[in-house]
């Protein structure tokens, strides 16, 4: 394997590895309101999770580009404030990717929060815990096996993004470019079947990697959560 | 402790309006489903907010006008039917929960876990008990966290009569032991009869009676709310002592009562039941018959139940008792108020210790 190519799968695993922790909190607030809360503006944030899900992914990584880009409003403020350039940077295929997964994850953590028992936190709360405690002590361990079940869905469809990141990061290899769009650019050029066979091989290792090592979490988790 | 309740809330065509104070000891909520026992105790225990609420227990406040406080700080231990046990922790963490909430805990971990025998489940999981230990287990997670009230959420009906009969023991020593004021929903007359002292009647969002569980259940206006099947009258007797063929005599306020099968020892009180359809009338003294308990009684009052039956208040010496007997009966006895006849009791059920 080229320096290149190894550029490109780990940059793939760092992007995809900080997309999932950072949308995590996100994902984790935005379900609780999505499935415990009724508010003005719910349909709003319903289908504003849901957005990347069904806009082509170009258009998705044209809107991160116009928000935030060097001079869009978002972009803007970041760089002159904190001095955090997003935009064809690897810190832009994290949003990127972060932004494509969170609708995958959100639906998986809401379901978990569906399925736990009201009447287990009302009793905690009588037993003296104030909200936030209920929160750490009982919502959080019974919904550990969706937030895995979630984290791995979009681990895996951050590890997969492309169209969104290369319309809001481009394609720079050693720089921007993932696992994906190295895939196709190696496609572009004469004879590069076999790096793009090496790297496909590779993506599809992690894939069921991630898949099997989520399995093995998820199933230890349900184990300590219901005791089976 | 006084717990004073004063709720009023309208949901789904469902309107409740209630108004109890009951003193301390065990208060059964008593009542068919749909009666509004549920939001009475959600209410309670701050789980819910009704249109208006007025809710104190001795000099605390818990809700009032402008003012509310929080489920977590009530200090109202909940056992809820399906026990709501923490399924991620042990035992041992479920009865803990409470406590890290609570300081200066007056009540002992080796106390509870003694009294309700959770002692070989405390390593293991909500996952593998039974109903009963599940039971058990919300009980004494209630009770650790030191409640100035404990509210028991029809804790037995989701168990079978065994697991019933193995969990009532360890209410009557919760009862007995603890002197803890406790709220004991149900729509199952017998438990209620064995174990509160005091009753509150409801009945489609209404309270239809509030008093002494001797008095709710020998009250024939009653009899139809509570279930013909299970009216009857609860009332002390007191072990006198064991005859040589295995009888046990017992004193009560209606006459001397025999009974086989009685445990107790000479000088403890015991509360039976005396189940109104197993009374039969007579105007004479009977002879010749097998059953043992036969004592001469007065009618007081003739309550017309249905169109089969009526509820004959009756009087034994001091106390009250009640029997259900048919509208021919009771003309072919011609029985009005006053009359003097003879109480034939079928069945007594001994209900526990007082």
């Amino acid at each position: 394997m080229t320096p290149e190519e190894w550029a490109a799968v780990s940059l793939s695993v760092q992007v995809s590895v900080w997309a999932t922790l950072l949308s995590l909190p996100f994902g984790i607030a935005a379900a609780w309101a999505l499935s415990r809360k009724r508010f003005p503006g719910w349909q709003a944030l319903n289908a504003l999770t849901h957005l990347p899900l069904v806009l082509p992914p170009v258009v998705t990584g044209y809107l991160l580009l116009l928000a935030f880009g060097r001079n869009g409003p978002i972009g803007g403020f970041l760089e002159d404030t904190f001095g955090i350039v997003l935009a064809f940077r690897w810190t832009g295929a994290v949003l990127a990717a972060a932004v494509m997964a969170f609708p995958l994850m959100v639906r998986a953590i809401r379901l978990g929060f569906e399925a736990v028992d009201r009447r287990v936190e009302e009793t905690a709360s009588t037993l003296g815990a104030p909200p936030v405690m209920v929160f750490l002590t009982v919502t959080l361990p019974l919904i550990s096996p969706s937030l895995i079940a979630g984290s791995v869905l979009a681990f895996a469809k951050a590890m997969g993004e492309f169209g969104a990141t290369i319309t809001f990061v481009a394609n720079i290899p050693g720089q921007t470019q993932t696992m994906p769009t190295a895939i196709y650019a190696l496609l572009q050029v004469p004879g590069g079947d076999a790096a793009a066979f090496r790297l496909v091989w590779i993506s599809i290792v992690i894939a069921v990697g991630a898949l099997v090592a989520s399995e093995v979490l998820a199933r230890r988790m349900q184990a300590r959560v219901q005791g089976s | 402790m006084i717990l004073s309740v004063a709720l009023s809330h309208r949901f789904d065509g469902f309107d409740l309006n209630v108004a109890f104070d009951v003193p301390g000891g065990v208060t059964a909520l008593f009542g068919p489903s749909g009666a509004g026992k549920s939001t009475v105790v959600r209410a309670i225990a701050g789980l819910m907010r009704c249109d208006s609420a007025r809710i104190s227990l001795g000099s605390r406040v818990l809700d009032g006008p402008g003012h509310r406080v929080a489920p977590h700080l009530r200090r109202i231990g909940c056992v809820f039917q399906n026990a709501a046990l923490f399924p991620h922790m042990t035992v041992r963490q479920n009865l803990c929960y409470g406590q890290r909430f609570h300081n200066g805990s007056t009540v002992s971990f080796d106390d509870v876990v003694a009294m309700l025998d959770l002692g070989p489940l405390l390593h293991r999981r909500p996952e593998g008990l039974s109903g009963g230990e599940r039971s058990r287990t919300a009980i004494g997670r209630a009770l650790l966290m030191d409640p100035d009230l404990l509210l028991l959420d029809e804790p037995l009906s989701a168990l079978d009569e065994a697991r019933k009969a193995e969990i009532l023991p360890y209410l009557e020593r919760l009862r007995d032991g603890t002197r803890r004021p406790m709220i004991y929903v149900s729509h199952a007359l017998p438990e209620v009869a064995r174990l509160a002292n005091h009753i509150v009647v409801l009945r489609a969002g209404r309270v239809l009676r509030v008093g002494a569980t001797e008095d709710v259940l020998s009250d024939p206006n009653l009899s139809a709310a509570l279930g013909l099947r299970e009216a009857g009258a609860v009332i002390a007797a007191r072990v006198l002592r064991v005859e040589a063929d295995g009888m046990t005599l017992l004193e009560t306020a209606a006459g001397p009562i025999f009974l086989p099968g009685v445990t107790a020892a000479p000088g403890q009180t015991l509360r039976l039941r005396i189940p109104a359809q197993d009374v039969i009338l007579s105007r004479d003294r009977p002879v010749g018959l097998s059953a043992l308990n036969i004592l001469a009684a007065q009618v007081v009052s003739l309550t017309p139940l249905d169109a089969a039956s009526v509820m004959v208040e009756l009087r034994l010496v001091d106390q009250t008792i009640l029997a259900r007997i048919t509208h021919r009966s009771t003309a072919a006895l011609a029985l009005q108020p006053g009359t003097d006849c003879f109480a034939i009791l079928k069945s007594v059920a001994i209900m526990g210790a007082t």
